[in-house]
């Protein structure tokens, strides 16, 4: 696509496709900004995929490269699973965000900056020798300049909004423009800023809106708007829809479908904490939230909670999960129903609280001591993550397992349309109480065994406080099969150890087979998890419309893997497994099955462009 | 506290079929003799009834009740059991505990159960010492304490159990110990019947790694002397004759006084259901080492919403406000676009 291609000045030329790039300080308003335009951008009917990008300090010094905050947004008028490898056009607040995000843009994009932000104490800030604008280093791209922080000042002076003020309202002069650029309704955004803010701020928002929509009509800086038309997208009823929404709407489900009462025990941590907020609006539906002292009395008040009756979870990123690791081995041993939800951030540590990264399948897989087995599940686009924690209540519930959920910060944060489903077709998850006695006595009475095991799934009865004559004590010491007594009898602790591995590996006769997709007969099978799943689909289908034959296998289940993955793996001569972390799938396979598989692996806090696995596919052919 | 029909039960309704296997001698068997034979009093249930513990010799203890129980992790019990009565407040629930489970690797989790006001009944065997990894000094152990691990003394300042619970503002705080049954049931009792946290700390004594800790407090010879017994609404008063009582100086400092020095007046009245902790605090705080004369009995007993019902309450407001949940009502809370 070229943005700037010739055409009869004022006619709206159509455009496939289009990558938006906001870039601001982390005060600007850049995520709302987005937002906006992606919400005007669904319910017109585009398909999308959204990147928001912003820093762990909540405002780092102002002006610098540190501090900026942007938001990419991918729009079409077709099926598209990814953000954007380039944005086409970047809108950049200020010196600092140009440096940042311009190398990102495709060769001929667009930059608009404003221009009130290259003052030489800017440029200093943004450690700028010389000012790009002017300095030709932007020589590569199409450049439009324009003062928007003079220009909403102007604008919003006659309200008696104080110029500092008026600062604050520039980020709706850039979305204005862009709505103008783009030809966006502007009448759900007008009505969205009269709903959201007051009095002043109220006219100053909708004045620089008016203003930049009427800036890009009136100026003759761009020859002509664009248009990216509706999608044609399968039909039915969509809503946009980020991960963590999905998560959290997906836990209310659960509750709904396994009609149980539902807690979250929950500690905030970026960038699982909007799961806890959204969770915390919906205690209609039964659910009950707890913002616990820590992670470990999270995960705590969640086992607690399953113990005595209702569907727990708790949810976290990877340090939480480090801390939660006893609770989740206590959880293997007592072998309650529990989800455990990471949301995977740049690690160790710290380290990139705000970054995306896949590298918490090891933590998940072997997290914790001894031989204490769970099932994995994991994510792959924002709207799966409704999906997938129904999918691991249903395996926590009829295997009285903890199960752990894999999400990831850019499935969290990332949003994407979302055709909903009829609730009346998602899955009935029940489980029964225990409510009798299950055995006899030598004697003839009759009592509870708490480990008397279903003999097809080897799950436990789950007989919750309350219930008359069931009462029975569970703790971390072995047990005995079967009664459930402490029992620390050598071949006993074998027997247990091997019957809690049997039940989760017996998962895998529950969960669907893997699947192919693309050419079944290719040689080269791209192997992937988790939300590589739109970067691979886009690379997957570039490498296929080049004429070479490739296959591609996406695993939501992770533990057990379905049964056929190995037989599948067996068939291709060349298998490419692309991770975000230093090839952690790709040595399980290795180890499970004894193929040859390549780790293609991306440790940057950003997720895969679809060009870099292209590349990375191509290299199989040679 | 159950809701359902009160059903009469014996004390061997109570009893488990294991085999209670702490040292024999240990000041662990009276404290079980005394639930087990104090939940019939209550008139409560065995199936409504939950014990949680961490880990450490006390921790056994819900093995030994014949009830729902978990044996949990160390120093979580508090956060688990708040688990269990969040989402049942119908339900009775018990955490038993002990001083190194629940000041040192669970403190954390003590004092926020304690201020959110759950519905629990924390009973703190403290010895003292570490038993089970046999015989490390614990948080509550002496300055000077010669342990395993601390050879030549510990240098570690001591936690009070009690001033530190206050000081989380606990709504039920008392103390009682190992070798008064009566005293114990009549304090597990008041616990029992308050509504929301109760922290209970029992002095209990290991014969084997911390043999005679409280011998000089509640020795038979020496405990007329050395016990103070809290009353709500008397003169605090102990000793032969009720010869020595507790005063408040100008200062505000609580002090051991002979009666005959001072008028009966100015005797401290204890007053348990006072809003403001700082009484009992000073109460706790009146004793500093093993051979000083130390309160007993209920040192606070306030009223405050417990935490389980306060979030059933915003669970029932939710729903009167909104109706019951719709699922493709929520799913549609964003807004929708329809396609074909």
């Amino acid at each position: 696509m070229t943005i700037t291609s010739p055409q009869a000045k004022g006619a709206t030329e159509a455009l496939p496709y289009v990558v938006v790039r906001f870039a601001g300080d982390s005060g600007d308003g850049m995520q709302v900004t987005g937002d906006r335009f992606t919400s005007v951008s669904a319910s017109f009917g585009n398909d999308l995929s959204t990147f928001p990008d912003f820093p762990a300090e909540i405002r780092a010094p102002a002006g610098t490269v540190n501090g900026v905050s942007s938001f990419q947004i991918h729009i079409s008028d077709h099926d598209i699973t990814t953000p954007g490898d380039a944005p086409n056009v970047l809108i950049a607040m200020n010196s600092a965000a140009l440096k940042a995000d311009v190398h990102l843009l495709v060769p001929g994009g667009l930059v608009i900056v404003n221009s009130d932000n290259f003052e030489a104490r800017d440029l200093e800030k943004a450690e700028y020798e010389t000012n790009p604008l002017t300095d030709g280093s932007l020589r590569n791209y199409r450049v439009v300049e324009i003062p928007m922080t003079s220009l909403t000042q102007r604008v919003t002076e006659p309200l008696g909004v104080k110029a500092r003020d008026a600062e604050r309202s520039k980020n709706f002069f850039a979305l204005g423009l862009i709505s103008w650029l783009y030809t966006r309704p502007t009448e759900p955004t007008i009505k969205w800023i009269e709903k959201r803010f007051k009095d002043l701020v109220r006219d100053s928002n909708l004045a620089a809106f008016r203003a930049g929509y009427n800036f890009g009509e009136t100026t003759e800086l761009f020859d002509h708007p664009y248009e990216v038309r509706p999608a044609k997208l399968p039909a039915g009823e969509y809503t946009n829809v980020s991960g963590n929404t999905a998560l959290a709407w997906g836990i209310v489900a659960a509750g709904q479908l396994s009609k149980l009462p539902v807690l979250l025990g929950s500690y905030p941590i970026t960038p699982a904490s909007d799961v806890l907020h959204e969770l915390s609006k919906h205690k209609h539906f039964g659910v009950r939230t707890v913002q616990a002292e820590d992670e470990i009395a999270a995960a705590g008040m969640a086992l607690g909670a399953a113990f005595a009756g209702h569907l727990a979870y708790t949810t976290t990123s990877g340090p939480g999960v480090a801390l939660k690791s006893e609770t989740m081995s206590l959880a293997v041993s007592l072998e309650l129903p529990l989800v455990l939800v990471d949301i995977q951030r740049g690690g160790p540590s710290t380290g990139l609280p705000t970054k995306t990264e896949a590298a918490d399948l090891n933590l998940a897989m072997y997290g914790r001591h001894s031989e204490a087995p769970l099932p994995i599940v994991a994510a792959y686009r924002p709207s799966h993550c409704f999906d997938a924690v129904i999918e691991a209540s249903r395996i926590a519930l009829k295997y009285r397992t903890p199960v752990i959920l894999l999400s990831d910060g850019y499935l969290a944060n990332g949003s994407e349309p979302w055709n909903l489903p009829d609730v009346a077709t998602l899955p009935d998850i029940s489980t029964a109480f225990a409510t009798e006695p299950n055995h006899t006595a030598p004697d003839g009475t009759p009592e509870f065994w708490p480990y008397l095991r279903d003999p097809e799934t080897l799950a436990r009865p789950w007989a919750i406080p309350g219930t008359p004559l069931l009462m029975h004590r569970i703790g971390g010491i072995e047990k005995e099969d079967g009664t459930g007594n402490i029992d620390y009898t050598p071949a006993n602790h074998e027997k247990m150890v091997r019957l809690r591995q049997a039940k989760i590996d017996g998962i895998a006769r529950d969960i669907p087979l893997a699947e192919v997709v693309g050419d079944a007969d290719a040689h080269v099978c791209v192997l992937g998890w988790g939300s590589t799943w739109g970067a691979i689909s886009s690379a997957v289908e570039l490498v296929r419309a080049g004429g070479k034959k490739v296959a591609w296998i996406h695993l939501t289940h992770l533990n057990p893997f379905p049964v056929n993955l190995g037989e599948l793996l067996r068939g291709f001569s060349r298998v490419v497994v692309p991770e975000l972390n230093g090839g952690q799938l790709c040595r399980i396979v290795r180890a499970n099955y004894l193929i040859d598989a390549r780790s293609v692996s991306k440790i940057q806090g950003r997720p895969f462009r679809s060009a870099e696995l292209v590349n990375e596919i191509e290299k199989e052919f040679s | 506290m159950s809701e359902t029909a009160v059903r009469v039960t014996m004390k061997k309704d109570w009893m488990s079929d294991q085999e209670v296997r702490w040292c024999p001698g240990c000041g662990d068997y009276g404290i079980l003799q005394a639930v087990q034979q104090l939940m019939p009093e209550l008139g409560v249930v065995p199936e409504r009834t939950v014990f949680v513990s961490g880990i450490g010799c006390s921790s056994r203890f819900p093995y030994y009740m014949n009830t729902y129980g978990m044996h949990s992790i160390h120093g979580r019990a508090p956060a688990i059991a708040t688990g269990v009565a969040v989402a049942r407040p119908d339900l009775d629930v018990w955490v038993v505990t002990g001083d190194g489970d629940a000041l040192s690797i669970g403190g954390n989790h003590l004092i926020h159960a304690l201020r959110r006001n759950v519905n629990l009944k924390i009973l703190l065997f403290n010895n003292r010492i570490y038993g089970l990894t046999k015989g490390q000094y614990s948080p509550t152990s002496e300055i000077g304490k010669v342990t395993k691990s601390t050879p030549f003394g510990s240098v570690d300042h001591p936690f009070n159990p009690l001033s530190l619970v206050i000081g989380s503002e606990a709504t039920f705080v008392a103390r009682t110990h190992d070798l008064d049954r009566k005293h114990m049931m009549g304090v597990l009792r008041a616990a029992y019947e308050h509504r929301g946290a109760s922290f209970v700390e029992i002095f209990q004594n290991c014969n084997v790694f911390n043999d005679g800790a409280f011998e000089g407090i509640i020795g038979r010879q020496v405990r007329e002397e050395m016990m103070i017994d809290l009353k709500h609404g008397e003169p605090i008063r102990f000793g032969t004759d009720g010869r020595k009582g507790v005063v408040m100086g100008g200062d505000g400092q609580l002090r051991i006084v002979e009666v005959a020095d001072v008028s009966v007046d100015e005797l401290l009245v204890h007053d348990a259901h006072r809003a403001d902790p700082a009484l009992a605090f000073a109460l706790a705080c009146i004793t500093h080492d093993k051979h000083q004369a130390t309160p007993f009995g209920v040192f606070r007993d306030v009223k405050r919403d417990d935490y389980g019902h306060l979030v059933a309450a915003q669970l029932v407001q939710a729903s009167e406000r909104k109706g019951p949940g719709d699922l493709a009502a929520l799913l549609r809370s964003n807004g929708t676009w329809t396609i074909g």
